[in-house]
């Protein structure tokens, strides 16, 4: 489905910031800001929930500590049981460099991963930006627009709020 | 999140110490008393001589073990002072070494800021400068029991007379061995050092913090920095060296070269937890307007990442020694676990558990480092553990088998009631906050 954009440039953060503000104070429904570094603040300013990515953490950790201890005790204790250092079988004080190395291993990767494929980050064919400066030095508004929005009136919202140029992009697959 | 740039006026806000909160504090003392004194008496009349019996037997036990582990022990037993005066000795020695070591930490903490140029603690700044107040009575209490130590040598094993004298009935070749190290002058003189250059650099802080309140200007602030980062240096060294002094030389024997980072992070954790408890009962009672959520969640991350942080020194230091077990490494863990028929095993995991499992799974989430009620509940519990941390640390190599909590705990409060006091004091000299810090704006737009 194409979905069509107005997009505002702004050249500087603080400008952006307050951009923001006042734009949805305006009642002006922001899509999604592009910025060239994360800018402290902005998502209490677009107003975005917290991530939710703390909870699949932790259970990402719980997964690798259960794997863990099963691995070990498992192995040692019951499929190749071996007597190390006169210690018995299973013996946990020696699991738990492993068992929180396995921790920290499956939570930040499933983290990573996570992230990613909620972020659609993951290599694709081609690329969807609205505006490749936003790669560089830029700082990129998108508000959707259909037919019946008043673009004379958007475009002035954005340019009062400090936009140097108003665009328009349309964008399949976003 | 209201702006960036906008500019807070910020005035300057006294602390005043009510005479309702002062006769908390006198209780505090008066409670800890009553409790010295019946802790006394219990253990003139209340003992009982089984009890009593069990604890021979026990440290008879020990000190077979013991004498197998050391090669060359002469064996030559010391008589210890009655039970009641050597708990008070020992619990004495114990409660300054905790509270002394927290105190500290507010300095530490406070440099460690000035050097990394953060700014988000400075609302905090002033709670950490008033928690160095306890150090020159720390040095004080510290000089006088370790003159206490002499009466029967009740703390110190090494300061028995004959000790390291070859020809004496007393000799033990280990404890000789150290003498270089562990002999009474040296021992004087560095721990006035170390209290000496933390003192010196705490009034030092303070002082320039003082001036910049009422001059301004960001010299102070540079001048703080420079400061900072020689005390940390000194810190660096004196914290571990003092570790191994006031600590680990209890158990003589017995080494651990992770031993003073482990005290440390014992402290450390305190100390942080004392800041964070005390900005909630200021923010509570009306104070620290400027004191949001943002910097208790700073504040919460900082008790939840180091209780991690003890907890990894914990069980390094645990596991090699299990691993390899030497009789004359194994033999810390031994009492500590199962040892003096099983005196301390439970003191041992609840250390654990309070120390580490609770502060991990409660201050876990996001919502719960920013809520009052949670932080002042762990951070409470961070205390409790990190005291008897050390109280684990001293009492079985110095009580054995008779140890006990009613004296132990007495003497803490009245150590508590004190460090309040002196506090307080501290806090109320100088405006809350610290009104021309250059990083003051800052801090109070900080967002987490």
């Amino acid at each position: 489905m194409t979905k069509r954009f107005a997009l505002g440039i702004f050249e500087d953060e603080d400008v952006l910031l307050h951009a923001v503000e006042n734009v949805r104070e305006a009642g002006v429904k922001i899509y999604e800001v592009f910025t060239p570094f994360p800018i402290h603040g902005i998502d209490d300013a677009l107003g975005i929930e917290r991530s939710r990515l703390p909870i699949a953490a932790f259970f990402f950790g719980l997964t690798g500590l259960s794997f863990a201890l099963w691995m070990q005790i498992y192995m040692l204790g019951f499929d190749w049981p071996m007597i190390i250092g006169g210690k018995p079988h299973i013996a946990l004080p020696a699991f738990i460099p492993v068992s929180f190395e396995l921790t920290v291993l499956f939570c930040c990767h499933g983290m990573v991963i996570t992230f990613y494929a909620i972020s659609k980050l993951y290599p694709r064919w081609r690329t969807p930006v609205l505006d490749v400066r936003s790669t560089d030095d830029k700082f990129v508004m998108a508000i959707e627009v259909n037919e019946n929005t008043d673009m004379n009136k958007l475009t002035q919202i954005l340019r009062e709020n400090g936009a140097s140029e108003v665009n328009q992009k349309e964008m399949s697959k976003f | 999140m209201a702006t960036l740039t906008h500019q807070e006026s910020v005035t300057a806000e006294y602390l005043e110490v009510t005479p309702g909160a002062r006769k908390n504090f006198m209780l505090i003392i008066i409670a800890g008393v009553v409790l010295l004194v019946v802790g006394v008496i219990v253990s003139l009349f209340g003992g009982g001589g089984h009890e009593a019996a069990e604890g021979a037997a026990a440290a008879h036990g020990a000190t077979a073990a013991h004498g197998a582990a050391v090669a060359g022990h002469g064996g030559g037993e010391h008589h210890s002072s009655a039970p009641w005066l050597k708990r008070i000795i020992v619990s004495l020695w114990h409660s300054n070494v905790f509270f002394t070591g927290v105190s500290a930490i507010g300095t530490v903490f406070m440099a460690i800021q000035y050097v990394a140029y953060a700014g988000w603690s400075v609302v905090v700044k002033r709670i950490n400068e008033a928690l160095s107040a306890w150090l020159i009575p720390g040095l004080v209490i510290m000089l006088i029991v370790f003159g206490l130590n002499f009466i029967n040598y009740d703390l110190f094993h090494w300061t028995v007379p004959g000790i390291m004298d070859k020809a004496d009935a007393n000799y033990d070749a280990i404890v000789a061995g150290k003498s270089g190290f562990l002999n009474v002058p040296f021992y004087v003189i560095r721990m006035v050092i170390y209290l000496g250059l933390w003192i010196y650099f705490t009034k030092r802080l303070r002082d320039l913090s003082l001036a910049e309140d009422l001059n301004g200007g960001t010299a102070y602030f540079h001048k703080s920095i420079n400061v900072s980062a020689l005390f940390l240096v000194f810190y660096a060294v004196t914290s571990s060296m003092s570790a191994w002094d006031w600590v680990m030389s209890v158990d003589v024997h017995w080494f651990s070269t992770l031993f003073g980072w482990y005290v440390f992070a014992s402290w450390w954790v305190s100390g942080i937890a004392a800041v964070t408890l005390c900005a909630i009962l200021l923010k509570q009672a009306g104070y620290l307007p400027l004191l949001k959520d943002g910097h208790l969640h700073d504040l919460g991350k900082f008790m939840f990442g180091f209780s991690i942080f003890w907890t990894y020194l914990w069980f390094s230091q645990f596991m090699l020694i299990w691993y390899a077990n030497m009789p004359e490494e194994s033999v810390y863990f031994n009492q500590r676990l199962g040892g003096f028929n099983g005196r301390y095993t439970w003191l041992l995991y609840g250390n654990l558990f309070v120390n580490f499992v609770f502060p991990f799974l409660v201050l876990m989430t996001r919502d719960a480092k920013r809520q009052m009620i949670m932080l002042k509940i762990v951070s409470i519990a961070i205390l409790i553990g990190h005291w008897s941390d050390f109280y684990l640390m001293f009492m079985p190599g110095t009580m054995k088998g008779e140890n006990g909590f009613i004296i132990e705990i007495g003497i803490a409060l009245i150590f508590l009631g004190s460090f309040l006091i002196l506090m307080t004091k501290r806090l109320a000299q100088a405006s809350l906050t610290p009104i021309h810090h250059p990083f003051l704006d800052e801090s109070v737009h900080h967002t987490t």
